[in-house]
């Protein structure tokens, strides 16, 4: 047989080189869908519980499309800018915040005011709310002297209790730090609490038959076992400190984020109110971050 | 050498929402010999727990009072005693290890802390009590193990930790509330196994409950049945399938002799005589 033309063999490099191309074009698609992919299911999960796999992905688009959206809206002029600036005005703002600063005093100003307070309201309530709430778990006297107070004022809206606290406190930065302390006292109280009623009534049968004291007991048993909730409820309560900053620097106060943005809002500057806003929730978000990381860190052992 | 010693017990809990008083356990005399190893084996509800719970000093009797070691000689541990006996009443200690069905390791520590637990909490230093600790994860097959998390291991291999970790403290006598409960049939054979060799190489009284028939006949030196309604010992049987697998070192032969399946077929007789007779009262 003579070496001749195949059309055969053309044709064959010809699919061959499209399949490549084909697989190029699949690969990229695949990695961009992938990133929206639920990821690897765990082998016999399936018909797992619903809601498993990852959604980095998805939040991040949501974030982008919202922004999208707001630049969107704004540059059509569907919304004045006095209901909604544009993110860009919001930016820049931040910029002239940040460098020259808004009724007197610079955004590190302001953000340093308020974190101090709301810090030092989160660590005055981690001193006195995890050892109160432990106490409550292990002692009915304990239980019974605190009940009823932190039952009573844990429902009602700090802004309700703001002007007692005023004037009982005046309006200097004790009564500012106090209001937060209140907010975030009673959720890391009975997070506390909980954490000590969580515990396996094995474990501490399996100590005391080792000879455990009860004060051991509650140190090397009760105490680690409350732990993750004793996490969970510092979580919830800085939560609710920064949910409180707004109400606490209402009155009387020189900076501070919830300042800013109140005093923004008195003169309509929108794009201020937007940006303390959106810089409240970073270092909330950031703050959160922080405590899940600690959670990994400190207790792996969580849920086991 | 030290007994364990029940004399006269009974337990009542108040009936719930102010309904008749339950009697849990109702005059219990028995004693428990150095190196025996006791299986109780009953329907749920015949008390079986809450005898091992009264001996683990976890609850107190209502009636009668419990002793351990001769209760003549002043200043050995009376156990969760009721009545006045020198006023002195002892909760649970370290001389009655227990091993629980689960739940009860402690997921924050790894597999040779959870070990050396007890005599971390006596004040033995690291190094020492590490050693001894180690010494009993051997005995239990875990040597390799040390470092692991206790939630990452198996069934099986959390209940070896549990023994090894009741047996590091050196107690008296073991307390085994069904720990072999939730394991699967071959683990559980492994396990059984492991515990007859525990027994004979530390000679510890054992007090071990379960509901298997076959694991109960396989593992006792003396199986009692108990009833419910109110709780009490019904039937005390001396028993050697133990030993004859000691000797033998095969299961398999062991739970095939003829007269380890004439006694399976005794004990499920009285046994479902009870629940025959009992159970048509709900």
């Amino acid at each position: 047989m003579t070496k001749s033309f195949d059309p055969m063999d053309s044709v064959d490099q010809l699919s061959r080189r499209s399949k490549q191309n084909d697989r190029a074009k699949t690969t990229m698609l695949h990695r961009f869908a992938n990133l929206f992919a639920a990821g690897p299911v765990k082998p016999g999960e399936s018909y797992g519980a619903p809601g498993q796999g990852k959604s980095l992905a998805i939040s991040l688009l949501t974030t982008f499309i919202l922004i999208f959206i707001w630049y969107i809206a704004t540059q059509l002029q569907w919304v004045k800018p006095l209901f909604l600036p544009s993110p860009v005005a919001v930016v820049q703002r931040f910029w002239e915040v940040a460098t020259q600063g808004f009724a007197n005093a610079t955004l590190i100003e302001h953000t340093g005011w308020s974190m101090m307070r709301v810090f030092s309201a989160f660590v005055l309530a981690l001193l006195t709310a995890v050892p109160i709430g432990i106490f409550m778990g292990v002692n009915r006297i304990v239980r019974g002297l605190f009940d009823p107070i932190i039952e009573f004022y844990r429902p009602l809206p700090p802004l309700a209790y703001l002007p007692l606290v005023i004037i009982w406190l005046g309006i200097g930065e004790v009564s500012k730090v106090v209001l937060i302390y209140l907010a975030i006292f009673a959720p890391m109280a009975l997070s506390a609490r909980a954490g000590v009623k969580s515990v396996a009534i094995e474990q501490i049968h399996a100590a005391y038959s080792m000879g455990a004291t009860r004060w051991q007991v509650i140190r090397h048993i009760i105490l680690i076992n409350a732990l993750p909730e004793i996490l969970t409820g510092m979580r919830i309560g800085i939560g609710f400190g920064w949910t409180t900053l707004v109400a606490a620097e209402m009155v009387a106060a020189q900076a501070g984020l919830g300042f800013m943005v109140l005093n923004a809002a008195e003169f309509l500057v929108t794009d201020v109110v937007i940006m303390g806003i959106i810089v409240i929730g970073i270092i909330a978000y950031l703050f959160d971050l922080f405590m899940r990381y600690l959670e990994r860190k400190l207790v792996p052992w969580k849920g086991r | 050498m030290s007994r364990l010693q029940i004399h006269d017990v009974s337990v009542r809990y108040p009936g719930m929402n102010g309904g008749d008083t339950v009697t849990a356990l109702s005059g219990i005399n028995f004693q428990i010999e150095p190196g025996e190893f006791v299986v109780a084996l009953g329907a749920s509800g015949c008390g079986k727990t809450t005898l091992l719970n009264l001996m683990a000093g976890f609850i107190q009797p209502s009636d009668g009072y419990l002793t351990l070691g001769d209760s003549q000689v002043s200043g050995l541990p009376r156990v969760a005693v009721g009545v006045e006996l020198n006023d002195q009443i002892t909760g649970p200690g370290k001389e009655r290890g227990v091993v629980f069905q689960k739940h009860a390791l402690l997921p924050w520590l790894n597999v040779l802390e959870n070990t050396a637990f007890g005599l971390k909490l006596q004040g033995v230093g690291l190094k020492e009590r590490q050693a001894r600790a180690s010494e009993y994860l051997k005995l239990v097959g875990l040597e390799d193990f040390h470092h692991h998390p206790v939630y990452q291991l198996s069934g099986g291999m959390q209940q070896r930790v549990g023994i090894a970790r009741a047996l590091t403290n050196d107690p008296r006598m073991l307390l085994l509330d069904e720990p072999l409960g939730a394991l699967d049939a071959l683990t559980r054979e492994v396990l059984q196994e492991l515990l007859l060799e525990v027994w004979l190489q530390t000679q510890k009284m054992m007090f071990f409950i379960t509901h298997s028939v076959e694991e109960a006949l396989f593992m006792a030196s003396r199986l009692i049945i108990m009833s419910p309604r109110p709780g009490r010992i019904t039937h005390d049987f001396s028993l050697d399938f133990n030993k004859v697998f000691l000797e033998t070192r095969d299961a398999r032969k062991v739970k095939s002799m003829p007269e380890f399946i004439a006694m399976r077929e005794k004990v499920l007789g009285i046994i479902h005589g009870d629940e025959a007779t009992n159970g048509g009262a709900h």
